[in-house]
C-alpha cells in the first residue's frame, strides 16, 4: 500500500479532538450505562439476534437518523466555511473531506437505511403478512448496514477520512491520487453495506410477490406496497454494477492494475460504470417517497387514490426507464451528439410519469375532505418543492445548455431540492404516519409544526439562492472564494437557511424525546382513519402481526371493512385462532457481519491477513447456518388467545 | 413447501464447471496466448457460458411453478445486460474517435 502520509490515528485539528473526546464520552456513556443497568444481556436477546422485521425497521430508523445528525453536522461545517469570502475555519484538505463525507453518508447511510427503516416497519403489516420472506437475510442485511456504516465512519477516527468525492471519480482515487487508507474506508463500507441493501431488495421482492394475504390480487395492492416493489427491481439491477466497480477500482488499488488509472486504464469507463448505479439509485430512494404520499393524500383527503392504475404504471415506468438515463451526468465528457441527444431525451421523458403522479395527487386531494396532520404537511410542501427541481432537473437535462450548469451551484440545488423535498421530506412524512404503528403513541402535533415550518423555510432560503449562485459562476467543491466574485451575500444567506433547516432538525429530537414521555397514546391501532391492513391491528403490531390472516376482499381493504362494520346488520365471526409458525431469532447475522467488519477493516490497511482471517470467519458463519436445523417454531394458539385479549381485541 | 431446489450433483457439477471457466480466462491472459482481438471474443464466450451455467444449475430458471415471472424477469436482465454493454460500447467509443 502506497506510503502512509498520516499516523494512524487522525491527528492535528482541535475540531478532530473534540470531535474525539465526544466520541470517547459517548461511549462510555453508553457502556457505564448497559453496565450499570444490567442491559447486554437484554440487547443481545431482544435487538442484536433479533429477525423480527418490525424491530429491525427500529433499528434502521435510530441509525439512519444518527447518520443525518452527522451528515447534517458535515452540512453546517460547510456553509460555516463558505458563509464568508476568504474564510480560514476550514482547510481545503479537511474540507474535500466533509463533502465526500456528507454525500456518501446522506445517500447511502441515512436516506437507504431511513427507506429500510420504512419497508421493515410497514410491508408485511401492509400486506397481511407475519413476516418477510427471508427474516434471517432481513437480520443479516441489516447488520450487514450496520458494519459497512461502522467502518467508514471510523474514517473519521483512524486512518483518515475519504476526500475524493461521493463517486469517488478517478483518477483521483487511485493509489497516486489518494496513497492513504481513506478511500479504502469508502469501497469497503460501501461494499458490505451493499451485499446488504442487495440482498434487502431481493427480501422485498420476495415479500411482496409471494406473501401478500389471500385475496389481495397485485392490483389490490396499496401504492406505497407498489412503490417498495419498483424500487426493490431497481435495486436488484443497479446494485451489483456498483459492487463490481468498486471491486475493480479496490483491484486497481490493492494489486496494482490499470484499469481505470491515467496512465493506461481509462478513468472516463468508471465515470460511465458508477452512474449506472448512482442514476438508478436516486430513483430507488425517490420511489418510496412517492408511494408514501399516495398513501397519505388518499387517507387524510378520505377518498381513494385518483387514478390508481396510472400511478402503479408510472411507478413502473420510472423504475425502468430510469435505468437509460445515467449519461445525463455525464454530458460534458464529449461522448458525442448522437448519444448525449438521446440520453437527453430519456432523462426529459422520466419527467412524463412524474408529473402524472403529481396530478394525481392534486386531483385526490380535489374535493376531499383534508385534515392537515403532520404527515399531510410535509405532502402539502413536497409538491411545488418537487415541481421545481423536477423543472431545474429538465433544464439540465438539455444537453447543451447542461455544458453550463454542470457541477455549478445550480447542480447542487437541484439535486438538493429532489433529493431533500422529495425523499427526506417523504421519508419524515412517513415517520409520522407511521410513528404510532411503530411505538404506540403520536408525536407532538406543535413541536412539530415548528420543526415542519424551520425545515420548510430554512430549505428555500437556503437553497434558492445556490440556483443563482450557479448562474454566477460559483461552482460545487471549492473551498473559498474571494470578494470580488460578488457571491457572498447568496453564501450568507444560503448558510442561514442551513442553520434553520438544523434547528428544525432539534426541534424534530426534542418532539421525539418529548413525546415518549407526553405523546397521546393511540389505543385504537388506526389513529389516522386509515385504509390499508396495518391500521386493522393493534399498535404496536404483536410479534405475529395478524392473529388471523386477513381475507381482502377490495383495495382500500380496511377502509371497506369498517364501512361494513358500521353497519347495524354486520356480524363479526368468531376468530379461529390456529398455532402461528414464526422463524427463530439467531445471533449469525450479526457475528457473520461483525466478521465483514474485520474483513474490510483488514484489507483497508492492507493488513491481508486480518483481512483473510475476517473471510473465514465469514465462511464459518455460512457453514454453521447450513447445519442449523430448527429455525423456527410455532406459538401456541393459547398464547396468541391471551396476547390479542391483552391488546383489548377480545375473540 | 415441496419444491424441487436441484440435485447436488447439479451443484458439483455447475461448481466445477464454473472453476474451470474461471481458470481457463486467466490462463489465456496470463499466458498471453492470444491477440488482444481473439483475447476479448474467446473471453466473451466463455463470460456467456458462466451465465448460463448460473442460470441453469444454481438459480433453476427450469423448474418453479409460476415459469411466467421467471420469463419476465429475464427478459428484463437480459435488457438491461444488453443496455449496461452496448450502451458502453456505444458511449465509450468516442475515444477512438478523430475530433
Ligand atoms: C424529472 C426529474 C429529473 C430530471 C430531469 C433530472 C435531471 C438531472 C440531470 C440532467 C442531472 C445532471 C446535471 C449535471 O451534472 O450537470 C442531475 C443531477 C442529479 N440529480 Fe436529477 N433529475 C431529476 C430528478 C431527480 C431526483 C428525483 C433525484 C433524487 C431523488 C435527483 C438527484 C440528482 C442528483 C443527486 C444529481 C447530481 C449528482 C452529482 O453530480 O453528484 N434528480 N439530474
Ligand atoms: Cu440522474
Amino acid at each position: 500500500m502506497g506510503e502512509k502520509s498520516k499516523g494512524f490515528f487522525v491527528t492535528g485539528d482541535p475540531l478532530i479532538y473534540g470531535a474525539d473526546v465526544a466520541i470517547i464520552v459517548t461511549l462510555l456513556g453508553i457502556i457505564i450505562f448497559l453496565t450499570v443497568f444490567k442491559k447486554w444481556g437484554w440487547l443481545w436477546k431482544e435487538w442484536f439476534t433479533t429477525v423480527d422485521h418490525k424491530r429491525i425497521g427500529i433499528m434502521y430508523l435510530v441509525s439512519s437518523l444518527l447518520m443525518l445528525f452527522r451528515g447534517g453536522v458535515d452540512a453546517l461545517l460547510m456553509r460555516l466555511q463558505l458563509a464568508a469570502p476568504n474564510t480560514h475555519f476550514l482547510t481545503s484538505q479537511h474540507y474535500n473531506e466533509i463533502f465526500t463525507t456528507h454525500g456518501t453518508i446522506m445517500i447511502l447511510f441515512m436516506a437507504m437505511p431511513f427507506m429500510f427503516a420504512l419497508f421493515n416497519i410497514v410491508i408485511p403489516l401492509q400486506i397481511g403478512a407475519r413476516d418477510v420472506a427471508y427474516p434471517f437475510l432481513n437480520a443479516l442485511s441489516f447488520w450487514l448496514f450496520f458494519f459497512g456504516a461502522l467502518l467508514f465512519n471510523l474514517s473519521f477516527v483512524v486512518g483518515g477520512s475519504p476526500d475524493a468525492g461521493w463517486l469517488s471519480y478517478p483518477p483521483l482515487s487511485e493509489i497516486a491520487g489518494s496513497p492513504g487508507p481513506g478511500q479504502n474506508f469508502y469501497i469497503w463500507g460501501i461494499q458490505i453495506s451493499g451485499i446488504g441493501s442487495l440482498a434487502t431488495g431481493i427480501n422485498f421482492l420476495v415479500t411482496i410477490l409471494k406473501m401478500r394475504a389471500p385475496g389481495m390480487k397485485l392490483m389490490k395492492m396499496p401504492l406505497f406496497s407498489w412503490s417498495v416493489l419498483s424500487s426493490c427491481i431497481t435495486i436488484i439491477f443497479a446494485f451489483p454494477v456498483l459492487t463490481v466497480t468498486l471491486a475493480l477500482l479496490f483491484v486497481d488499488r490493492y494489486l496494482g492494475a490499470h484499469i481505470f488509472t491515467a496512465d493506461s486504464g481509462n478513468p472516463m469507463m468508471y465515470v460511465n460504470l458508477i452512474w449506472m448505479w448512482g442514476h438508478p439509485e436516486v430513483y430507488i430512494v425517490v420511489l418510496p417517497a412517492f408511494g408514501i404520499y399516495s398513501e397519505i393524500v388518499s387517507t387524510f383527503s378520505k377518498k381513494k387514490i385518483f387514478g390508481y392504475k396510472s400511478m402503479v404504471f408510472s411507478m413502473m415506468i420510472i423504475s425502468i426507464l430510469g435505468y437509460f438515463t445515467w449519461v445525463h451526468h455525464f454530458f460534458t465528457m464529449g461522448a458525442g451528439a448522437d448519444v448525449n441527444t438521446f440520453f437527453a431525451i430519456t432523462t426529459m421523458a422520466i419527467g412524463i410519469p412524474t408529473g402524472v403522479k403529481i396530478f394525481n395527487w392534486l386531483f385526490t386531494m380535489f374535493r376531499g375532505r383534508i385534515t392537515i396532520s403532520q404527515p399531510m404537511l410535509w405532502t402539502i410542501a413536497f409538491i411545488p418543492c418537487f415541481v421545481v427541481g423536477g423543472a431545474t432537473g429538465v433544464m439540465l437535462a438539455i444537453a447543451p445548455a447542461d455544458y453550463q450548469y454542470h457541477n455549478s451551484y445550480f447542480l447542487i440545488a437541484h439535486f438538493h431540492q429532489t433529493l431533500i423535498g422529495g425523499v427526506v421530506f417523504g421519508y419524515l412524512a412517513g415517520l409520522y404516519y407511521w410513528w404510532p404503528k411503530m411505538f404506540g403513541f403520536k408525536l407532538n402535533e406543535r413541536l412539530g409544526k415548528w420543526a415542519f415550518w424551520t425545515w420548510n423555510i430554512g430549505f428555500y432560503v437556503c437553497f434558492m439562492p445556490q440556483y443563482a449562485l450557479g448562474f454566477m459562476g460559483m461552482t460545487r467543491r471549492v473551498y473559498t472564494y474571494g470578494w470580488d466574485m460578488g457571491w457572498a451575500p447568496f453564501n450568507m444567506v444560503s448558510t442561514v437557511g442551513a442553520f434553520l433547516m438544523g434547528i428544525g432538525f432539534i426541534f424534530q429530537a426534542w418532539q421525539i424525546l418529548y413525546s415518549i414521555k407526553n405523546g397521546e397514546k393511540d389505543v385504537t391501532g388506526d389513529p389516522w382513519n386509515g385504509r390499508t391492513l396495518e391500521w386493522s391491528i393493534p399498535s404496536p403490531a404483536p410479534l405475529y402481526n395478524f392473529a388471523v390472516i386477513p381475507e381482502v376482499k377490495h383495495d382500500d381493504d380496511w377502509w371497506e371493512t369498517k364501512k361494513a362494520m358500521a353497519d347495524s346488520q354486520y356480524k363479526k365471526e368468531p376468530p379461529q385462532y390456529e398455532p402461528i409458525h414464526m422463524p427463530k431469532q439467531s445471533g449469525i447475522p450479526f457475528i457473520m457481519s461483525a466478521c465483514w467488519f474485520v474483513v474490510g477493516f483488514g484489507f483497508t490497511f492492507g493488513w491481508s491477513y486480518v483481512g483473510l482471517a475476517g473471510l473465514l470467519g465469514v465462511g464459518l458463519c455460512l457453514l454453521a447456518r447450513s447445519f442449523q436445523q430448527e429455525t423456527d417454531y410455532y406459538i401456541p394458539v393459547d398464547e396468541v388467545r391471551k396476547t390479542e385479549a391483552s391488546l383489548g381485541r377480545v375473540g | 413447501m415441496e419444491e424441487n431446489h436441484g440435485s447436488t450433483k447439479l451443484y458439483v457439477m455447475g461448481f466445477v464447471l464454473s472453476l474451470i471457466l474461471t481458470v481457463i480466462p486467466l490462463w489465456l491472459v496470463v499466458q498471453h496466448v492470444f491477440a488482444k482481438g481473439m483475447l476479448t471474443i474467446v473471453i466473451t464466450a466463455i463470460a456467456v457460458g458462466q451465465l448460463l451455467i448460473q442460470l441453469f444449475c444454481f438459480m433453476h430458471i427450469k423448474d418453479g411453478e409460476k415459469p411466467r415471472y421467471h420469463a419476465i424477469a429475464l427478459v428484463l436482465g437480459a435488457v438491461i445486460v444488453f443496455t449496461i454493454v452496448a450502451g458502453s460500447i456505444w458511449i465509450m467509443t468516442f475515444n477512438s474517435q478523430v475530433h
